[in-house]
């Protein structure tokens, strides 16, 4: 039953990463993304990261994929479905891709071999609870927290800078 | 459980699925949405491997927690630049955006 799950979980997070890449109309490539990234919070609730999912959901459908879908609406008669799609060394790089990912398969079958065996796994406690103890503890994650929120704080006032619109009496 | 090394290779394919979108892609908003993917596969290998081997210390998911917070960053600027080039060029293709190249 759990196989069940994962496979599904697994068949939209693949089949919406290749919409991702192959979709020749960017809309469709915004719903193939958020296909994936839906798929990508299943495999997080079958994890037991709950918080995670739900993290997932709200940052990633919620914001991310909202903004990707805002910027094509803004930049529309740039996305003509009729353009070429890829660059002219896209073999090049589909070989790269497959080549990188044999790689990764191969050493990931050295440390972690590839089994058809279910694991068994200690349950966790309440995890999420942990999380914000250890995102707040001076002995955790705190300064990395704090520079986060900077990092945000910044990123948000440089989008707002880069993004606005100039006119031409204004002085630069 | 579904074995460790299944979410490893999903995660794997997912990644590559991202590199192959960023290398080949013309349209820049379809290269950020290929990094947005490689950046889940990362943060589906540090949950996977934060459940399987420590679940004790909540360490994997803070890191994940952070590609979080510099995924949203990054697509806000970056979205920001191609609305910004959008303005100034009037479309978003990489290949034609050289102007800093000599």
């Amino acid at each position: 039953m759990i196989y069940a799950v994962f496979v599904l979980f697994v068949l939209m997070i693949l089949g919406g990463g290749i919409g991702v890449v192959t979709s020749r109309n960017i809309i469709r490539a915004a719903a193939a993304l958020i296909l994936s990234l839906f798929g990508v919070a299943g495999l997080y609730v079958l994890l037991e990261a709950g918080f995670m999912a739900a993290v997932q959901i709200l940052v990633y459908i919620g914001a991310i994929a909202i903004l990707i879908i805002f910027t094509v609406m803004m930049t529309q008669r740039a996305t003509d479905p009729t353009r070429l799609m890829f660059n002219t060394q896209w073999q090049w790089s589909l070989a790269v891709a497959v080549v990188f990912l044999l790689l990764l398969v191969y050493t990931l079958n050295l440390v972690w071999p590839f089994t058809t065996s279910a694991e068994t796994v200690a349950s966790t406690g309440d995890v999420t609870f942990e999380l914000g103890r250890a995102l707040m503890d001076p002995e955790g994650f705190v300064l990395p927290f704090e520079v986060a929120s900077i990092l945000l704080l910044g990123a948000m006032v440089g989008a707002l800078a880069v993004a606005r619109e100039r006119h031409d009496d204004e002085e630069e | 459980m579904v074995p460790l090394s299944w979410y490893l290779i999903v995660s794997a394919l997912l990644f590559c699925i991202g590199v192959f979108g960023v290398l080949a892609r013309r349209n820049a908003i379809a290269i950020l949405m290929s990094i947005e993917l490689m950046l889940n596969a990362v943060n589906l290998n540090l949950i996977a491997l934060w459940r399987y081997n420590f679940p004790e210390y909540p360490t994997g998911l803070a890191f994940a927690v952070f590609v979080f917070v510099v995924a949203a960053a990054e697509a806000a600027v970056g979205l920001a630049l191609i609305i910004s080039i959008y303005r100034q060029r009037r479309h978003v293709v990489v290949e034609d955006m050289d102007l800093l190249k000599f």
